[in-house]
């Protein structure tokens, strides 16, 4: 996911002056009701460290304004997914709702996931070779003023209104084979990936609520043992190895779901909000597409005297069509690239960090075992 | 030395088998005979086993090859347990202890100050091949008087108690032996040698009553007293056969005679080591020991060192449940498991055997063992409860997993309640426990129903209310037996409430199984759809590991279940008995308490009559008295009886606890270790495949 930030910031003069693997999403604080974002980065002329204080609105800010709607071949670009809006309750702990909507994210200690996700969405922003260049990126990681006030209007985030069109244009028969393969794959990986990263984060629950379980049967043991006078010390020992036994029970399941969290479980809830984008920007191809065609049966039916207008309303869509495909394409050819980049890195530290686990509680585990064995019986 | 050995030959040199040789050792020398009615009542097998294998080690040679031939009947040495049983469930005493090793010692004695005596023993012998094979222990009896002529009739008495029961054990069932073996019980209280002592010393007029009576049980003093003018033994050169039977039974020398015959020694260990602490006895409290009262002080006395000989027994005695089969069909159908036995002990037939039982015979057993063990404060492992809804799915279902599971499950549990009962060194030698084990056929148990599911709690819990309300009454005069009841009390709470932690454990852990498999699907799915190709594999790999993870977590759920969840139900129900244990002493504290209050109306209306002179009732007054005097000090003595059992009884079951628990967790870690390695195993697998992925 850090791949190669140089391309990006490299390829124009007037592109990003922070280095885009420097940005780290460091910590939330909660102020009165929002959560408030640390935000450090290098520049890459001296690596001279930068820190910013970001509401989720600043976020939003420049979701917004990374599209300009005014250049109709941003269309074709696949943004980089923002994660909705984390809500702390006022204890600051995470409901179901929440849970439900987030996902993963809403998971670990101080909203260190949700960080992390925020994290990345930064980095590939600052990666992306078009949205790199936007003004407001930079603002966002170097201004000291907070620029979330100054609102952008809606763009195409707009989702409300999406949801209606989306049904009627979404089976839209597509004139190019290769969009129409994208899309057909996109809504079938999309909604295969929705499930997996659902149920992947229930394992992660069953998880933790066995640590939970194993936590409250540790203590439950080891306080009858405090209960128990030294009449039967043997017994007591016994009863206080097994305690030990569960906290690291607890330890691993802990462990276990931590980095089930932090690795594939971010890596695919990424995956999954990915290809939400991917499939906004090919719905925004979609409907580009049904805007032309009936611009050229409006050019055909059309009387002789409006058909000048006619064509030339036809021209302009279909440029604006023809760029936002190219443009499409290679987001496209980029996208998958990175998506099968992410998901690496997130399946290899996954897989190294449970194999550190395992191998550090197969250790303990031995290590009790030899205690145990040790232990007197009488 | 030489004397003692020789003793011994007579009686136990027959050969390698000490039951042969024991049974020889009963129909042997009249001195023996005499002797050993008392042995076996005061004690345990303990003594009888652990004599032969010192003799026979020592004595192998001595002994006559020729007398070993003679073909007892295989029967016969069972027999000689049989009244060890009904001994068996007496508690062991020490004042009995004390004696019996005397009594091993007293042949030795007479061995050695008069050789008659030594013909006297070894001629019964020549006479046993001699006899038909069933041995009619009438006839036996009387060659042996003649010869043993001096013998008191009170000395004989015990004699035929022994020669009634053993040959009604062998040839007849047991009722019969109840039938005998209760008596005995009765007509000696607590059946403490001090008890038969005070009866047989009103037999036997004074002259051995002295020095050597306490010293040596009744049955000594029988022959002591009767042995005419040789047999005059003083107190002294009893003393010094007891030094030398010290010398015997001295600790080295003790574990050769272990070394050498192995097949006992699981049995015998436990019994020895007493041996060698009760040898110690005799010395010291012999002057002191008058009648009644010093029962129970030495009772008090090896408190410690039943704890310290619990921890040696180890019993030779492996007992598996297998094949548990369905049969009949319908709701009338029911499930017969396979009951294997593999033992050293000599106390059976063979070394190996397979019974098939079903669930009811099992209750059926525990009804048995409870109805004579319970009252004297034995603690008897409950068996598993009846599950109507479980068996009702195994009747009716017929390929349901839970049901399998729930077969699975009890016979786990009956086979833990199994092997409990066997470690019970008491219960172990119950007719009914070796005839549950040993026997082809079993009379079909009834009115197990008492024991299904909710009656069997309810019943233990209505035990629990009784002993809480008596708790309040009762002056508790020990403050170890009020600390422990309320530790067992609050014991019976926090296991609850494990069990219900680890309840809600194992369902995660099962939850967690079902997401892993349904996350497993997923990925499967999404590793066919994907278009990269490497990455598509390396889902699909992903896809098996976590396949293989959920079988771990199903492992290991079955193991949190196995392990932790039944440990804990096994010993909320084994508190349950302990509870009831508790139960009964408080019911005999009850009973003594009674009569001292019925004592004490009898005694004040003894004064009224008194006072108001009306001697004509003043005597059948006086005879009641009397009559609850007796009863107040029999009572009396069967609540520290049962005190003491009770006591030596819940020590044994915390011991018992310990090894268990320390034995589940270790089996749970194993299976925990061996889990994370395959783990372990897997990841390093999928790494390179995660990598590869382009």
């Amino acid at each position: 996911m850090n791949r190669s930030g140089k391309t990006a910031d490299t390829m124009e003069g007037s592109g990003l002056t922070i280095s885009a693997s420097s940005i780290k999403v460091n910590e939330a604080t909660l102020d009165e009701d929002t959560l408030v974002f640390s935000i450090t980065s290098q520049k890459l002329s001296n690596g001279m460290g930068v820190c910013v204080c970001r509401t989720y609105e600043d976020f939003e800010w420049l979701q917004q304004s990374l599209f300009a709607p005014d250049e109709p071949d941003l269309h074709g670009v696949i943004f980089p997914p923002l994660p909705a809006k984390l809500i702390m309750s006022p204890q600051s702990q995470i409901n179901n709702k929440t849970l439900k909507q987030l996902g993963f994210l809403a998971l670990g200690d101080c909203c260190r996931t949700y960080c992390e996700a925020l994290e990345l969405y930064l980095q590939q922003v600052a990666l992306h070779p078009i949205l790199s260049k936007n003004k407001a990126l930079e603002t966002l990681l170097t201004n000291t003023e907070s620029p979330g006030k100054q609102r952008a209007k809606k763009g195409i985030f707009n989702r409300l209104s999406q949801v209606m069109e989306e049904k009627r244009k979404e089976s839209h028969k597509d004139v190019d084979d290769f969009f129409q393969n994208e899309r057909d794959n996109n809504s079938n990986m999309t909604a295969l990936t929705k499930v997996t990263t659902e149920r992947f984060l229930d394992v992660v629950l069953a998880e933790q609520r066995l640590s939970v379980a194993s936590k409250h049967l540790s203590s439950s043991i080891q306080l009858w043992v405090n209960q128990e006078d030294s009449a039967n010390a043997a017994f007591s020992k016994i009863c206080l190895k097994t305690s030990k036994v569960f906290e690291t029970i607890k330890r691993n399941f802990e462990k276990t779901a931590e980095n089930n969290i932090s690795t594939l479980g971010l890596g695919l809830d990424l995956q999954s909000r990915y290809q939400e984008a991917e499939k906004e920007m090919l719905f925004r191809r979609t409907c580009k597409l049904v805007e032309l065609e009936a611009a050229n049966k409006n050019t055909e039916r059309a009387k002789a005297n409006k058909k000048g207008i006619m064509e030339e309303v036809r021209n302009v869509l279909e440029k604006q069509f023809d760029g936002m495909s190219s443009m499409a394409r290679q987001e496209v050819g980029r996208f998958h690239q990175s998506r099968v980049a992410l998901l690496r890195t997130a399946l290899v530290s996954w897989c190294e960090q449970q194999l550190n686990t395992a191998t550090e509680i197969a250790a303990l585990y031995s290590e009790h075992l030899e205690a145990c064995q040790k232990l007197p019986e009488e | 030395m030489d004397a003692l050995s020789s003793g011994c030959t007579v009686k136990m040199g027959e050969g390698q088998n000490p039951l042969e040789a024991m049974a020889d050792s009963t129909f042997s020398a009249s001195d023996v005979l005499s002797d050993l009615p008392n042995d076996l009542l005061g004690e345990p097998p303990s003594a009888v086993f652990g004599d032969p294998l010192s003799n026979i080690s020592k004595q192998e040679s001595t002994s006559n090859p020729a007398k070993q031939s003679s073909k007892l009947p295989s029967d016969v040495p069972c027999d000689i347990f049989d009244p060890l049983h009904g001994t068996g469930m007496e508690p062991k005493d020490d004042g009995k202890n004390a004696s019996l090793i005397d009594i091993v010692i007293n042949p030795v004695t007479s061995a050695k100050d008069n050789l008659p005596v030594d013909d006297l023993l070894s001629q019964p012998e020549i006479d046993i091949p001699a006899k038909t094979k069933t041995e009619q222990p009438a006839e036996l009896r009387s060659e042996e008087r003649p010869k043993d002529e001096p013998l008191s009739v009170a000395s004989s008495k015990p004699k035929k108690d022994l020669f009634e029961d053993s040959p009604e054990d062998l040839f007849s069932e047991l009722p019969k032996t109840k039938a005998k073996t209760k008596p005995q019980m009765d007509l000696f209280g607590d059946s403490s040698p001090d008890l038969f002592m005070d009866a047989k010393a009103a037999a036997d007029t004074g002259p051995g009553r002295n020095a050597p009576a306490d010293l040596f049980s009744e049955e000594s003093v029988a022959t002591t007293t009767s042995k005419s003018a040789k047999s005059n033994i003083s107190a002294n050169s009893i003393v010094t056969a007891n030094s030398k039977a010290n010398g015997v039974h001295s600790d080295e020398e003790e574990q050769d005679i272990f070394a050498e015959a192995t097949v006992e020694l699981s049995l015998d260990s436990p019994h020895n080591n007493r041996k060698t602490l009760d040898t110690t006895k005799p010395s010291e409290p012999a002057s002191s020991l008058s009648a009644a009262a010093g029962s129970s002080k030495a009772q008090a006395k090896t408190l410690e060192e039943l704890e310290e000989e619990e921890s040696e027994d180890k019993f030779e005695l492996n007992i598996s449940i297998t094949n548990p089969e369905k049969v009949g069909d319908g709701m009338n159908a029911y499930m017969a498991y396979k009951v294997s036995t593999q033992t050293t002990l000599p106390m059976f037939r063979s070394k190996t055997f397979t019974v098939r039982r079903r669930f009811s015979d099992f209750l059926g057993l525990y009804e048995k063992l409870s109805e004579k063990h319970s009252q004297n404060g034995y603690i008897v492992p409950p068996p598993p409860e009846k599950s109507l809804l479980g068996m009702t799915k195994v009747k009716v279902g017929k390929d349901d997993p839970s049901s399998g599971e729930f077969v699975e499950r009890r016979r786990a549990s009956l086979e833990r309640y199994l092997q409990r009962v066997v470690c019970h060194p008491s219960l172990l030698q119950d007719p009914d426990v070796r005839e549950f084990l040993e026997r082809e056929e079993l009379p079909r148990a009834v009115n197990t129903q008492a024991l299904s599911g909710a009656g069997f709690l309810k019943m233990i819990n209505k035990a629990t209310d009784a002993v809480s309300k008596m708790t309040i009454k009762m002056n508790e005069s020990d403050v170890w037996f009020e600390e422990k009841l309320q530790e067992v009390e609050s014991e019976d709470q926090q296991l609850r409430k494990l069990h219900a932690v680890v309840d809600s454990l194992v369902s995660h852990r099962k939850e967690l199984s079902v997401n892993t498999a349904v996350f497993a699907k997923s990925v499967a799915m999404l590793g066919s759809s994907e278009d990269n190709t490497a990455l598509s594999r390396a889902l699909s790999q992903l896809a098996e590991l976590e396949d293989k993870i959920e079988q771990l977590h199903q492992e290991q759920a079955g193991n949190d279940f196995f392990v932790f969840t039944e440990l804990l139900a096994d010993y909320i129900r084994l508190l349950g008995a302990v509870r009831g244990s508790f139960d009964q002493r408080m019911k005999s504290w009850q009973r003594w308490q009674d009569a001292q209050t019925t004592l004490q109306k009898k005694r004040e209306a003894e004064a009224k009559l008194l006072w108001a002179n009306k001697p004509d009732k003043l005597q059948q007054a006086k005879d009641e008295i009397a009559e609850w005097e007796g009863k107040v000090t029999q009572y009396e003595r069967e609540f520290e009886r049962v005190s003491a059992t009770v006591r030596k009884e819940v020590i044994r079951f915390e011991k018992e606890k310990a090894r268990d628990f320390k034995k589940q967790i270790i089996k749970y870690l194993e299976s925990l270790l061996q889990s994370q390695q395959q783990l372990i195993k897997y990841w390093e697998a999928f790494l390179p495949e995660a990598k590869a992925i382009a």
